[in-house]
């Protein structure tokens, strides 16, 4: 007995200095570093002469040029949206830079700088295809290119069009002109319409008549220039029966400015295709103080313009110091099917002002929400859902669960759900509760040896699991980590 | 093992505890009976290091250390445990997932090599078994939607898994029917061993005509007021905690510890 007594001293003293509590609190955004390459560019300010300089880089055609100044001068007619439940400084748009890329353009992957490449690795998403994630094929998008994609032979086999928009609008000018802002137009809101303007790059997926994508996609969305603003555009196009899996990720280096990211996502489903895009952002969120960070506003819509079409948005928000972003899905199709699973997390001063919009038309359509804010420090989390049922859409459904959950007392979470409903035959249902971390089940954990940092993640995982369920499997494991971190230093 | 010298404790200002002394060797089962706001439970949360719990004199000695200086995770490392009155639901956590991460999390603080998932597997089977409970239970979330016999005879479970040197059982007999009163009382007696101790807080004496105590001591107004054997729960039933409380007024006899 005597000798486990002493056992048990040390044990005692090891915990009291316990060094893992200290890198506990020392982790921090470990994505913030920047790279240092050559960069070309435009320089700061907004006017006709930035749009036809951006389309002129790209070697796009009349018809580009044009659809984008018609969008530039339509957002001078607009006004900023405020009608989200954020603090939003003025955003100087004649202070940002428009176009930033690495001097020399790569042809291929082969000679892509060593330097980005490097960048990718420390960001865990290997270019080389060799390295490459197990059948996962990648784009990666620096600052306003597209640095390269992978993969690209065996998609191009199965008749899978995967490339930057750049790319896109070259080589496969027809359907890009078929379906670009036909989904979100380019005078849509105040972001979208200057996205269309001003945007650089961004993926292109076309999933051809009854294929099956054989790999899951992804790009890699990275903002490192600074000053600089990144406008991405994205495309996804699944033809009747085609199937596909895209996801994105995306950070930025740790700057004390703000930096401003409007991105516009366009997805079409048509008959019987299947789209499920998952998202997950971690977009530098600022310091402790709320100095710095990502200004993510983004437009993302998906069409489900056939019949028996599903659209599919998976989202973890962890980063960004605004997020002002809806993912939503227009049912056109007959029984077509619609889906929002979102994780929100925000700490420090983040604020987040996001949700989903189901858009009702065709009969029996069906839409399926489920949303868990997690908020923290002094941050504010919003949920904002509308669920629309129009005229036609005889018995459609939709069922909508909200949960927020609250870590401290300083933090917010609010549900801003909007209905409106044509229809008699249509059938709405919401659900929302808002919990915090109890003290009760912190002991628990604790008193069975869980400590109090595990014991919180261990929760908030338990919280968010529905929602990790519909990731593919790798990225939820990031997922979770991703929380882990970013909610280091949340008790206590 | 474990020794509590005069003991006081207050929750939100109010002194629950009023000079509680104890002294429990390995091997030995004890069990503390007493009235309703005695302070029971609240010796079970002072012994696991619950917030809010306020020592204002006295010592805890376990093993040698000073039980009261660990944080709650601390003292699960070196062996105690507390076998909640009301366990806890935490919705989407995997039961199995959190009894692995409490298993390993006292390993890693022991400096014994954590179990991956297949070891792990294996030691739940084997008292799985021992403790009947079905293999369903472990697919669910930590207590949610457990039935109240449900919920205790997981607390059992985790008991034999994580294998503790000192078990506090908080009023674990209180809302079973007899089934399941017999089921919980069978598994705590697989687990009695020389080198672990128990103490089972309880308000009834029938859990002990199951789990047949070495000392029963009463606890009234804070401060263990008679100690004894067996036979001392069995006049309790007959002549009530309010015969014993009569007989010993607060504050005029300092009840020894049983040694």
């Amino acid at each position: 007995m005597n000798e486990i007594m002493n056992n048990q001293s040390s044990t005692a003293a090891t915990l009291r200095d316990n060094a893992g509590v200290a890198e506990v609190l020392g982790r921090s955004y470990s994505a913030g570093f920047t790279t240092e390459i050559e960069m070309t560019g435009l320089p700061p300010g907004l006017d006709e002469g930035t749009v036809r300089a951006i389309s002129a880089i790209k070697h796009e055609p009349e018809w580009m040029t044009e659809w984008r100044l018609e969008a530039y001068r339509h957002w001078l007619t607009m006004p900023k949206p405020d009608w989200a439940k954020l603090n939003i400084d003025p955003i100087d748009y004649q202070a940002i830079s428009y176009y930033a890329a690495p001097k020399v353009a790569p042809k291929s992957l082969a000679e892509v700088d060593p330097a980005l490449l490097e960048t990718y690795e420390k960001l865990g998403v290997p270019l080389h295809e060799r390295a490459a994630l197990a059948g996962v094929a990648v784009d990666a998008v620096f600052d306003s290119v597209s640095v390269g994609t992978t993969f690209r032979k065996q998609l191009a086999e199965a008749g899978v069009l995967f490339c930057s928009m750049s790319e896109a609008i070259r080589e496969y000018p027809d359907i890009v002109r078929k379906y670009l802002g036909s989904v979100v137009p380019t005078g849509d809101n105040f972001f979208a319409a200057l996205n269309s303007a001003v945007f650089s790059d961004g993926s292109f997926v076309f999933i051809p008549r009854g294929v099956r994508c054989p790999m899951e996609l992804s790009t890699y969305f990275r903002i490192n220039a600074q000053n600089t603003g990144q406008f991405e555009r994205t495309l996804i196009v699944a033809e009747e029966g085609a199937h596909v899996s895209y996801l994105e990720g995306c950070t930025a280096p740790k700057r004390d400015e703000n930096q401003l990211h409007a991105a516009v996502v366009e997805l079409v489903a048509l008959e019987k295709a299947q789209i499920k895009y998952s998202t997950v952002q971690n977009w530098y969120p600022g310091d402790e103080n709320g100095v710095g960070g990502i200004y993510n506003f983004v437009t993302k819509r998906g069409d489900c313009r056939g019949d028996d079409s599903k659209i599919s948005w998976t989202q973890v928000e962890t980063g960004s110091a605004i997020t002002w972003k809806y993912p939503s899905v227009v049912l056109r199709g007959d029984r077509s099917v619609g889906e929002f699973y979102s994780v929100a997390l925000t700490h420090h001063f983040q604020q987040a002002d996001t949700g989903t919009k189901m858009i009702h038309l065709g009969k029996y359509t069906k839409s399926k929400i489920v949303s868990k804010g997690i908020s923290a420090g002094r941050s504010s989390n919003s949920y904002r859902g509308l669920v629309k049922m129009e005229k036609g859409a005889e018995g459609a459904r939709n069922y909508t669960q909200c949960d927020s959950l609250l870590i401290g007392k300083k933090c917010g979470a609010h549900t801003f759900p909007y209905m409106e409903v044509k229809n008699p035959t249509a059938i709405v249902e919401h659900e929302a509760t808002t919990s915090k971390i109890s003290d009760d089940q912190m002991f628990y954990c604790r008193a069975r040896g869980i400590p109090e940092e595990d014991a919180v993640s261990m929760i908030v995982d338990g919280f968010c699991k529905q929602v990790f369920r519909e990731l593919p499997m790798e990225f939820a494991v990031e997922a979770k980590k991703l929380l882990e971190v970013s909610l280091e230093g949340a008790v206590g | 093992m474990l020794k509590i010298e005069n003991l006081h404790a207050r929750v939100e200002g109010k002194e629950i505890l009023k000079g509680l002394s104890l002294t429990v060797n390995a091997g030995e089962v004890h069990a503390i009976m007493g009235p309703n706001g005695a302070g029971k439970s609240t010796l079970g949360h002072v012994l696991s290091g619950r917030d809010g719990y306020e020592v204002t004199a006295g010592t805890v000695t376990y093993n040698g250390i000073d039980l009261l200086a660990l944080a709650p995770e601390e003292r699960a490392a070196t062996g105690v445990f507390l076998a909640f009155q009301y366990p806890v639901e935490i919705p989407g956590v995997n039961n199995t997932y959190f009894l692995r991460a409490a298993l390993n999390a006292q390993r890693k603080v022991r400096g014994e090599k954590e179990l991956d998932s297949m070891q792990f597997l294996k030691l739940v089977r084997e008292k799985l078994k021992v403790m009947q409970i079905s293999d369903e239970l472990l697919h669910r979330a930590v207590n949610e939607g457990f039935s109240g016999g449900e919920k205790k005879r997981n607390e059992i479970f985790q008991m034999a898994v994580l294998e503790p040197q000192l078990a506090i059982l908080d009023e674990t007999d209180s809302g079973l029917d007899i089934d399941a009163l017999k089921q919980v009382a069978q598994g705590v007696n697989t687990l009695r061993s020389p080198e672990r101790a128990f103490l089972m807080i309880t308000h009834y004496q029938r859990l002990l005509d199951y789990v047949v105590p070495d000392f029963v001591h009463v606890l009234a107004d804070g401060r263990i007021v008679e100690s004894g054997d067996k036979s001392l729960a069995l006049k309790l039933e007959e002549h009530g905690y309010a015969g014993i409380a009569a007989s010993h007024p607060a504050g005029s006899h300092q009840a020894g510890a049983v040694a």
